[in-house]
């Protein structure tokens, strides 16, 4: 029984004239004709299933269709075509520095972070002391988020995000942040996690992480599934001559010479 | 609905809490300003206008308070509630919670300013020498549905803005409109009939006529009254459901 089957997803987004427009813009266009959305796939029947504990690595160049994928595998979007299935809960770890309120406090942030990441008021107040401490913060807990460096901000966020303790966990570039000795503790800290026994999705652009770490990989190339497997060394191997120059895809992601 | 509700309690919480710190940030009086300015406008309202409509208007500064009591609640939750959608996009394009939400809290301080001011309006009536009679409980139904009104329509204004930020002057323009139509502080009992009957397809002021009816005269209103309140908001609430149902996903390509 897999933990997460992803089935033939299809994800069509639309961009396009819609998002800066207003009222009277809007009848114009209509009205002449001359409105446009863009509608384009930003997945193609993309499948795979991970059972528990696996480690997915996702690689792809930019606008691959990872992104999107990700924000369907974690319900925030829905597939146009075919379906997710998820077993137990989940927690995304998208963009992590942003979607705080730099009007509140530090400590009013946590609570609400840690809202939206789904734990409950009792695990908070347990381990508020913990998130502090470890993010370094301890003299800014009253401090106007907006006070805080671009560095404490990422520091703060993985801090909160990196309690969770979720069936199916998906990182989105997140494995480390902030300077120096920081790095090495969330890394430290993240490997923790993963090795607790959770099924992680890891969307990386670094294939060193991603060949130390995974044990299946999805590659996706604008949209399209070239491959998914557990051969992550050859896979690896292959993306790296592609970027290389060495190796060419067609549009459909289909490896040719 | 409630099932999801009770899951996302904690988030709910703090997101009631955000919505009010931020609303009386760098105040000095902070909440005291929920009742100060309502009495304030109460007070230039009845300076201004108890010169043309106050004297054959009896009780005539509750008769002003009713309508600014219900029409301040409905322009704070219905105005607060527009950018709930736009401005929480930073959470629901990140973890996946129920939009509503975020209307919902929004609500729930307008709800509880609204409460704080009735408790003033309370004390005014009193003062005023009004009998306190059991029927004042029937107040509860014109509350009840103007919160369940405000949600809806809230709901409606807010999918509408993530598509078309023009709502927000529309929708100011509109609630003047609407508060001039409303009679807060003038009588309709001048006018023909038929002018008459137009007011009541306003729903604000049925709302504003129940409380009158209650604290003022004593008398509860007809069951078609309740009825025509009732059709109201069950409508607007409809489509402000079925809006959020049928844009649920598509609100993330908008923002």
């Amino acid at each position: 029984m897999s933990i997460l089957e992803v089935h033939d997803v299809s994800i069509r987004y639309m961009t396009g004239d819609f998002k800066q427009i207003g009222l009277k813009e809007y009848v114009m266009r209509r009205l002449t004709r001359n409105y446009h959305v863009v509608e384009f796939w930003a997945d193609r029947h993309i499948s795979f299933s991970l059972e528990k504990g696996e480690m997915l690595g996702i690689i792809g160049t930019n606008g691959a269709g990872k992104s999107t994928l990700l924000k369907v595998v974690s319900g925030i979007m829905e597939p146009t075509r075919g379906w997710v299935k998820r077993q137990g809960n989940i927690a995304a770890l998208l963009e992590l520095g942003s979607g705080f309120d730099g009007d509140l406090t530090v400590r009013e942030n946590t609570y609400l972070r840690g809202a939206m990441l789904g734990y409950t008021r009792k695990f908070m107040d347990e381990t508020y002391k913990q998130i502090i401490d470890f993010a370094e913060l301890k003299e800014f807990e009253d401090r106007p988020f907006k006070q805080l460096s671009s560095g404490m901000k990422s520091r703060l966020a993985f801090s909160i995000a990196s309690l969770v303790r979720p069936d199916i966990l998906i990182l989105d570039e997140v494995l480390s942040v902030g300077d120096g000795a920081f790095r090495k503790k969330s890394e430290t800290k993240m490997r923790e996690i993963i090795t607790g026994g959770a099924t992680t999705i890891l969307v990386s652009h670094s294939i060193q992480q991603v060949r130390e770490m995974c044990s299946k990989i999805l590659w996706l190339h604008k949209g399209n599934q070239v491959t998914f497997g557990d051969d992550v060394e050859g896979i690896c191997d292959q993306y790296q001559a592609m970027l290389d120059g060495k190796l060419k895809l067609d549009a459909n992601g289909k490896i040719v010479g | 609905m409630f099932q999801k509700l009770k899951q996302h309690r904690f988030l709910f919480e703090e997101l009631v809490k955000r919505d009010f710190k931020k609303k009386y940030k760098r105040t000095i009086l902070g909440m005291g300003w929920s009742i100060l300015s309502p009495l304030l406008q109460l007070a230039v309202m009845t300076l201004v206008f108890t010169q043309f409509f106050g004297r054959n208007t009896p009780h005539y500064i509750i008769y002003i308070f009713c309508g600014n009591l219900v029409f301040s609640f409905f322009s704070d939750a219905t105005k607060g509630g527009m950018g709930t959608i736009m401005g929480n996009a930073g959470i629901f394009t990140k973890v996946n919670v129920p939009k509503y939400l975020f209307l919902l809290s929004r609500n729930v301080q307008a709800l509880i300013n609204f409460g704080l001011i009735l408790i003033v309006f309370f004390a005014f009536v009193a003062a005023d020498g009004l009998p306190f009679t059991w029927k004042f409980f029937c107040l509860i139904y014109p509350i009840v549905g103007l919160i369940l009104f405000n949600v809806g329509l809230g709901m409606i204004l807010s999918a509408l803005f993530v598509f078309f930020r023009d709502i927000q002057y529309l929708y100011d323009v509109f609630t003047m409109l609407l508060m001039y139509m409303s009679a807060i502080f003038y009588n309709i009992d001048g006018y023909p009939q038929m002018t008459q009957n137009l007011f009541l397809l306003n729903p604000i002021y049925l709302f504003i006529c129940y409380f009158r009816e209650i604290v003022i005269e004593s008398t509860v209103p007809s069951g078609w009254f309740h009825l025509l309140m009732a059709g109201w908001v069950v409508s607007v609430l409809g489509l402000g459901c079925w809006m959020y149902k049928k844009y649920n996903t598509r609100f993330l390509y908008y923002v």
